[in-house]
């Protein structure tokens, strides 16, 4: 090469440089995933045993388990979905179906982008503003509510996002036949998105089974186990957050035993997610 | 033929009222937070962002120590965040070999999917002792030297307080930024690129003069999405921050943030005008994050245009 002047030769070298440094950011960007994932292992597995899913949270320095905060972690995130699935999904509809004109859908789809990424804290201000502080109890149901709340946005923008990707001319085959609009909606746009829809809701339920921030007024936490939605109940994520912060032991290593549980049953459901509809989200 | 039309559009309005809600749901929380702050705002005008009063026994109080915590938190987060993400969106986007593309991307966002009380663990019973040891030391050593900034540095080296707290919210918020940057840039027509190639410029100095300006509206989008997520993030702070109520001077010290003052004090606040405080500094936050996150959206928003398509 007979082009080795000097300027080309800094060009090369920044160009080294440079390209370098985005490598080093990606394998710190790496290794503090893998560093989080070890710890996780590390601290937390021990504590996994049977009695963590058989017991309820103990009294400091003696045996237990989290039956109590998972039955709860399920009860009210299974609640939240049951919720949010509909309104998410049928609000979605409009945005794509019906969103061509006029000013509700545009405004609605930059609200809810918005409120997808709103600090959740303020969601569960909200709800105890306007149902805990008015019953005067914190309750099981006040924290699937705040959960609801952030889960909807999440099933909103990819249910929009699915039935735009259904083509255009299997609307046009079935209003040919003679569908009117709902059934068209209902029946073919809806189907042939169903797996996305699905992708969706786990998306929300993997986002709001770790939220711990809007439960913290609203269901609160509770030593014993309980079925019942209208009082205060256990759920991993605030039972983490006290176990975490506490001086005993047994309640430490409890908390990493719940966070390897949390973090491990989110990953999961992101990656199959993830894999399953790549590019699409 | 006139029940189908009338089903046609019941089923229009149920939808419309759905999609309605969410608009509802806003209003509905900037209403209630409103009806919450409003003894507070009375009680202290319009004064009450910038005063440092926090007693709750004299009923004093004022939000300057929690929006203080949670500027220099996020803006700590921002200043690491933006070089590595850029770096991370580079690599996804120019450098990665075609069979990493997914999973790498797979991975990053796996990063913003781990939930921010496990971020608080791992920050405070592993990041803290360590930053602790190593990195305070060398920095107090080192940028605590010098004029202006140095006060920055200098402190109790226990490793929890603003700096650990900005520090972990960086890697918290380093996905979101990185995959919209990645994002963005996978949109620069490839003519564009391969137009630069062709005349011989190297890959960074397509990425710099070609693809970054290109791109930028969309670059500053992602970096106030980030920025949204960094203001308003509870848990993960909480644990680190050190949840004292005042402001020094050194970054090393323990603070405060609004959410990690909500977090802490809302279920145990005694009196209504504490409350009610609490309720104003969640106004603020709400405030300010939706601000920063319709910015972002209409940043975004533009690029999307500009390119033809949608975003």
């Amino acid at each position: 090469m007979s082009d080795t002047t000097a300027l080309y030769r800094k060009r090369v070298r920044t160009n080294r440089i440079a390209l370098m440094c985005s490598l080093l950011a990606m394998l710190i960007g790496m290794s503090f995933l893998a560093w989080i994932m070890i710890v996780l292992l590390y601290k937390g597995f021990g504590a996994l045993s049977l009695s963590l899913f058989t017991q309820s949270t103990p009294a400091p320095g003696s045996d237990g388990g989290l039956f109590n905060a998972i039955l709860g972690s399920l009860m009210m995130v299974g609640v939240s979905t049951f919720i949010a699935t509909p309104i998410g999904i049928l609000a979605g509809v409009y945005l794509s179906e019906f969103g061509r004109k006029g000013w509700l859908a545009p405004t609605t789809r930059f609200i809810n982008d918005i409120l997808l990424s709103a600090p959740s804290i303020v969601i569960g201000v909200f709800i105890y503003a306007v149902y805990v502080a008015q019953v005067q109890h914190f309750s099981g149901w006040a924290g699937s509510l705040a959960l609801a709340l952030i889960a909807i946005p999440v099933v909103v923008r990819t249910t929009e996002n699915m039935l735009n990707l259904v083509p255009g001319s299997l609307r046009e085959a079935a209003s040919a036949l003679g569908a009117p609009r709902w059934k068209v909606v209902l029946h073919v746009v809806l189907r042939s998105a169903r797996a996305g829809v699905l992708t969706g809701i786990l998306l929300a339920i993997a986002r709001v089974s770790g939220e711990t921030a809007p439960l913290l007024f609203t269901a609160l936490n509770n030593q014993f186990t309980s079925y019942d939605l209208n009082g205060p109940m256990a759920n991993l994520p605030v039972v983490i957050f006290q176990f975490a912060m506490s001086p005993y032991e047994n309640w430490n290593s409890l908390a990493w035993g719940g966070a390897i549980l949390i973090t491990f049953g989110v990953l999961c459901l992101n990656i199959v997610v993830r894999t399953m509809f790549r590019k699409k989200i | 033929m006139r029940v189908q039309r009338l089903q046609d559009a019941l089923f229009h309005q149920v939808t419309r009222f759905f999609a309605f809600s969410v608009l509802a749901i806003l209003a509905a929380i900037i209403a209630s937070l409103l009806y919450g702050a409003w003894p507070a705002l009375l009680e202290f005008g319009a004064g009450f962002p910038f005063s440092a009063d926090w007693n709750p026994v004299a009923d004093k109080f004022g939000g300057l120590i929690s929006v203080y915590g949670t500027l220099s938190t996020s803006v700590i987060a921002l200043v690491v965040a933006i070089p590595v993400s850029f770096g991370i969106a580079i690599f996804l986007t120019e450098l990665c070999p075609p069979v990493l593309r997914g999973p790498l991307g797979i991975a990053v966002e796996l990063l913003a999917a781990v939930p921010s009380i496990i971020y608080g663990m791992w920050g405070l019973f592993v990041f803290a002792p360590l930053f602790a040891d190593y990195v305070q030391p060398v920095l107090s050593m080192t940028l605590g030297n010098l004029p202006f900034i140095g006060t920055l540095f200098q402190g109790p080296q226990n490793g929890i307080g603003i700096l650990s707290a900005g520090l972990i919210l960086s890697v918290m918020v380093i996905p979101f930024i990185a995959s919209v940057m990645r994002d963005v840039f996978e949109v620069v027509p490839g003519i564009l690129k391969e137009s630069a190639y062709g005349l011989g410029a190297t890959t960074w100095e397509v990425v710099w003069n070609i693809v970054l300006p290109y791109t930028r509206v969309g670059v500053i989008g992602g970096v106030m999405l980030g920025l949204g997520r960094a203001l308003g993030e509870t848990m993960a702070v909480t644990f680190v921050i050190g949840n004292a109520h005042r402001i020094s001077p050194s970054l090393y010290e323990a603070g405060n943030s609004i959410a990690s003052t909500l977090a802490n004090e809302f279920a145990e606040a005694a009196s209504d005008l504490h409350v009610s405080s609490l309720i104003a500094l969640g106004l603020i936050l709400f405030f300010v994050t939706f601000v920063v996150l319709a910015l972002s959206k209409i940043l975004l928003m533009r690029l999307g245009r500009s390119e033809g398509e949608k975003t």
